[in-house]
């Protein structure tokens, strides 16, 4: 539908995702470079333990959180620093649909682009690792629910750290602290699939909530430090 | 005196200097008192012998290390919504006092677990939910290196520090989750402290003690602040006239 006034805000803020996305597939994107980041530190893991396969199985939930969470963090530096650097930042600056709108679908793009094939290779490096099929689909469903909130704590760290000359240094300093919760109840509902005696419900249920929270707050964290910043 | 009459830095700074003696003098007063009543008073514990007396430090710096927090959140709201121009000075000085407490914290009670737990380092929810408050505190602070014009760096800062007042609670929520060894809290709890009175009062009175200092290093700190920014101010008037010139 197009107004007079211009496109409609679901229309622009859709051409925004498709744009990303778009980047983000093709050349000089980095869609894919986080499963293979992902692959690489789950490689490393049996080099540092040990190649026991018991112990690998009692930590491999774990191991693929960690690696799921450090894999978005190298993706988090690019999640504004191009459109920074080649204008476009400063038009959704302007742009009529609000910043928060914006940047909350950048980060819908961002997750889709980065965040889902790590789920998607979660399940194909659980076999490295020993995991049964059962609670292997208990860890993909973790990384399903726990991966956006990594990426809406990320913009926040990406907004602030965006206008600064070192802010890719920086922006892993700011999100990590962050991210504790989302890694202990993604962990802990993991873990309840795969051994526990606690339910998988309320941490898996807290892990959601964390997702939401983070669905509010980044946006408008992320919009304020734009503002703040780019000046 | 109201708010908005020290919002100007001329009259915040006469203030500081008639208030920093009296709060000094005070705080080294309740000091006094506070360690002899924790040296002389205050029983050794039937457990943990004389090793409870860290605790006349140990707790009063965690408590301080989360309120300085606390003074930074208000202070960032002050600089986003009312554009206060004694906010982002005020948080700026709050923020490696809270992250010395913090250290503090950390250090006594690495030293208290020793001989308690049988290591320095535990992995326990308390101890480590100040961990992460002190990383916080780190990643505050390298913020502010990251940016030179303080202004834009206390509004970004001040959004950061935003994010962590809502983040912390949720942080120590999941750490409690995570792990517990250490004792729950026992003297701001429901029905009453648990701690006996014999050692909560010397506490209360180190736990004064301790915010006086706070309070005295903060004044201090934000005069010397305002004073840094001033000298920056004219460093660079004085360049851009040798410029001209």
């Amino acid at each position: 539908m197009i107004s007079p006034a211009g496109p409609s805000l679901a229309s622009a803020l859709a051409a925004l995702l498709v744009r990303d996305l778009r980047l983000a597939v093709r050349i000089g994107g980095g869609a894919l470079m986080g499963v293979l980041f992902f692959l690489a530190v789950v490689t490393l893991v049996p080099f540092a333990v040990g190649p026991d396969l018991a112990l690998l199985r009692r930590i491999g939930p774990a191991m693929l959180w960690l690696g799921a969470l450090l894999a978005n963090l190298l993706a988090l530096d690019r999640l504004l620093a191009s459109d920074y650097e080649d204008g476009s930042l400063d038009l959704l600056l302007l742009a009529r649909p609000p910043l928060e709108l914006a940047l909350a679908v950048k980060a819908a793009a961002q997750w889709l682009a980065t965040g889902l094939p790590l789920v998607l290779a979660a399940p194909l490096l659980g076999l490295l690792l020993d995991i049964e099929p059962a609670a292997m689909g208990a860890v993909a469903l973790t990384l399903l629910a726990g991966t956006p909130a990594l990426t809406f704590i990320g913009l926040v760290g990406a907004g602030l750290a965006v206008t600064l000359r070192r802010g890719g240094l920086l922006l892993p300093i700011l999100v990590l602290p962050l991210a504790v919760p989302v890694l202990i109840f993604g962990v802990s509902a993991s873990n309840a699939a795969v051994v526990g005696p606690v339910p998988f419900g309320p941490p898996f249920m807290i892990l959601c909530a964390l997702t939401l929270v983070g669905l509010v707050v980044g946006p408008f964290a992320a919009a304020a430090a734009l503002r703040h910043g780019m000046e | 005196m109201a708010l908005i009459d020290l919002a100007n830095p001329t009259r915040f700074l006469a203030f500081a200097e008639r208030a920093l003696p009296w709060l000094a003098g005070a705080a080294a007063a309740a000091f006094a008192a506070g360690l002899y009543l924790a040296w002389f008073v205050a029983p050794d514990d039937y457990q943990q012998g004389a090793t409870v007396k860290i605790m006349f430090v140990h707790v009063p710096a965690a408590w301080l290390g989360m309120a300085a927090w606390a003074l930074m959140s208000l202070a960032a709201l002050g600089t986003l919504v009312w554009r206060h121009p004694l906010a982002d000075v005020a948080a700026r000085s709050a923020a490696p006092i809270g992250a010395a407490f913090t250290f503090l914290c950390l250090v006594t009670g690495a030293l208290w677990g020793r001989p308690m737990w049988g290591a320095y380092w535990v992995w326990d929810a308390r101890l480590t939910s100040m961990l992460v408050l002190f990383l916080m505190y780190l990643g505050l602070l390298a913020l502010w290196r990251a940016v030179e014009d303080p202004a834009r760096a206390g509004r970004l800062v001040a959004v950061l520090t935003l994010v962590g007042a809502i983040n912390l609670p949720i942080i120590k929520f999941s750490v409690d989750w995570w792990n517990t060894l250490h004792q729950p809290a026992s003297v701001f709890r429901l029905g009453g402290p648990t701690i006996d009175p014999s050692l909560l009062w010397p506490l209360m009175v180190m736990a004064l003690a301790f915010t006086l200092l706070f309070a005295v290093v903060q004044l201090a700190a934000m005069r010397n602040e305002i004073l840094r920014r001033r000298v920056r101010a004219l460093r660079i008037m004085q360049a851009q006239a040798a410029q001209r010139a």
